[in-house]
């Protein structure tokens, strides 16, 4: 049931074209409203193959009978038990460890456990060391062999930018500021913790994003989850994005407002729940809501998706709500500047009321900020738990986020950051495209430096990291519960430190492996190589 | 992918086996468990249906041959 917006105007009036949205079917693939985007928006989820899905959930049964049998042989104590239990003296209470999450760690996760927490003794830049350890009793403890394996192409980092580097401008300013403040701050930002530093890196990343103010936190975490519950509270409604980050869902959490869910990027869901929140108010009062917080990221990291902004502002604007845009994974790595996912869209950032992002992915350092107006980063000054109690960044740290942070904007007098972020996007789209024309399933935005690809199998999971560490290169790869159950996927992160060698001796490694495991699960035709003379003859004849 | 010889190519098979059935992230004696198990199952449905088959498919043709072939020997018998 598709209505035009004509039709629409004339039956009651409404002079938007969103209500002619509401009655679309949804097609995640369409772009809607197409005005709104200045390029085209090109996402992809390839529907999992049935035949894969069938024997995944074949491999999870047998795995989860091996487990009921393992977890037996424990109880009756055939089999020694090195997993954490409860006490004799606890038996007769509500058992802690029975609940699936501790089944599968138990008995799936602790099999494949040499694929993470890998010790690294170098800079994570695009190569790093590892220190090799071996397992003697499946993986319940590790042993290092005092060897150490050099140069592993790292594609786990999230360098986007290259900035995680010990040698250079950055790093020598970053030792300059140790020099000079020490290391340690010693006191929250409202005792005696607010250096000159501070005030200098919130007044060039308040420049930066374009935004009247900025405050900085020591931890990107703790950013989303102390703040949130600053801004709202009881009889506010938050509708949160399906796939968020657990910092936003624990600070929506905190907070004590209602929280409704909309589906994953998935706008007619957002109209949906915004007109249903305006009508009927607050549940049994039907009161109005105080404030209704729109919480959503950048680039989602699992799925390698980038939001659709410039719809969710239109709505924002229309339905009178507030929007809080978490930039962790986008800031520094999208828009022709590197200022983030509003510039990517050339939107402007005084229609994100709350800017949000972090310091650890693009600019090598650790910490978050928040930028918006000047009363609201005043109001947070004085009201966010984590300025009262934690302790303020770090100098050292604050000093590398202004130095690459100048860098990216060219305000250092070389070509260093234009020329970091076109490496980026160009690494970023042939690596993309590569991976696709191998034949791989590769979820999400084409523009997206974060790419995730499909193993669904448990056992390739574990075979998957074990094969690319055999051939030299880091990978991460995910399975549940950071992701649906028969959803697994590798995660790569391209850099702007990757040169081209590099990312062809990693796809090299990854054609190979993916011939070894049969990972070349898309469906999809690929676009054949253009005949030249005889496509243009063809059409003529038409 | 191209494998040099025989032998190598029955060692990616075993591999796949591994991988799909789930049972590559298992101990060793684990996987002797499942393999003598799924394969004792194989032997006995491959046993049955050596013997059994033959018998059933006989039996089946008759039954249908008796329907049809019946009836027109009985009509012929009336026309006669």
């Amino acid at each position: 049931l598709a209505l035009s917006p004509h039709t629409v105007l004339k039956m009651d009036g409404w002079m938007d074209v969103y209500i002619c949205n509401f009655f679309v079917p949804q097609n995640q693939n369409v772009t809607h409203n197409s005005s709104l985007y200045k390029k085209p928006f090109e996402e992809s989820f390839e529907e999992t193959p049935l035949l894969v899905a069938v024997l995944t959930y074949m491999g999870y049964g047998i795995l989860t009978i091996f487990g009921y049998l393992r977890d037996f042989l424990r109880h009756w104590s055939i089999e020694k038990c090195q997993v954490a239990r409860e006490k004799e003296e606890q038996k007769d209470f509500v058992p802690l460890y029975q609940d699936f999450e501790n089944f599968y760690t138990r008995n799936l996760y602790m099999r494949i456990r040499d694929n993470w927490n890998r010790p690294i003794c170098s800079v994570p830049g695009a190569k790093m060391d590892l220190v090799e350890s071996v397992s003697h009793d499946f993986n319940w403890t590790f042993e290092h062999t005092g060897r150490v394996v050099k140069d592993v192409i790292n594609m786990g980092s999230y360098n986007y930018l290259g900035f995680a580097e010990n040698n250079g401008a950055c790093a020598d300013a970053a030792i300059e500021a140790t020099e000079k403040y020490g290391v340690g701050v010693a006191s929250s930002r409202c005792e005696m913790g607010n250096l000159d530093i501070h005030e200098e890196l919130e007044r060039l990343v308040a420049r930066f994003l374009g935004v009247e103010s900025s405050m900085a936190f020591g931890m990107g975490f703790a950013t989303n989850s102390m703040n949130i519950p600053a801004l709202t509270g009881k009889g506010c409604l938050i509708l949160s994005d399906e796939l968020n980050h657990a910092s936003l869902v624990l600070g929506a959490r905190l907070a004590g407002s209602t929280i409704r869910v909309f589906k994953h990027n998935n706008m007619q869901s957002l109209e949906k729940l915004l007109r249903d929140a305006i009508a009927h108010g607050q549940p049994r009062t039907h009161r109005p809501w105080k404030k209704i917080l729109i919480v959503v990221e950048g680039i989602y990291s699992m799925e390698g998706s980038i939001v659709r902004l410039p719809e969710v502002v239109a709505l924002k604007k229309r339905y009178k709500a507030y929007l809080y845009l978490d930039e962790a994974h986008s800031i520094g790595a999208l828009g022709p500047n590197g200022r983030g996912v509003v510039d990517y869209f050339g939107l402007d950032p005084k229609d994100v009321d709350i800017m949000m992002g972090t310091f650890t992915k693009s600019f090598g350092a650790a910490g978050g900020y928040i930028g918006g107006k000047k009363e609201l980063i005043d109001y947070l000054r004085c009201h966010s738990h984590s300025a009262l109690y934690a302790i303020s960044m770090s100098p050292p740290v604050a000093q590398q986020i202004i130095s690459s942070m100048k860098s990216i904007m060219g305000e250092d007098g070389t070509t260093l950051g234009a020329d970091r972020l076109r490496q980026l996007s160009e690494n970023t789209t042939y690596f993309r495209r590569k991976l696709r024309e191998m034949g791989f399933i590769i979820y999400g935005n084409d523009d997206s430096p974060v790419v995730p690809m499909m193993l669904y199998m448990p056992a390739k999971i574990g075979a998957f990291g074990r094969e690319m560490l055999k051939r030299n290169i880091g990978t991460v790869v995910v399975g549940f519960p950071a992701t649906p159950i028969i959803e697994s996927r590798a995660r790569f992160c391209v850099s702007a430190a990757h040169t081209r060698e590099m990312l062809d001796t990693a796809l090299e490694a990854t054609d190979e492996v993916g011939d070894l495991l049969q990972l070349k699960y898309s469906r999809r035709e690929q676009p054949l190589p253009s005949l030249g003379w005889m496509a243009e003859e063809s059409l003529l004849q038409d | 992918m191209n494998f040099k010889s025989f032998r190598e190519y029955l060692s990616w098979l075993y591999y796949q086996y591994l991988l799909i059935t789930g049972i590559y992230v298992l101990e060793p004696w684990e996987k002797s468990i499942f393999s003598s198990i799924l394969f004792s199952a194989i032997g006995m449905v491959i046993y049955t249906s050596y013997v059994f088959v033959p018998i059933h498919v006989r039996l089946a043709l008759e039954f249908f041959s008796g329907i049809f072939g019946g009836q027109s020997e009985s009509t012929m018998a009336l026309i006669n």
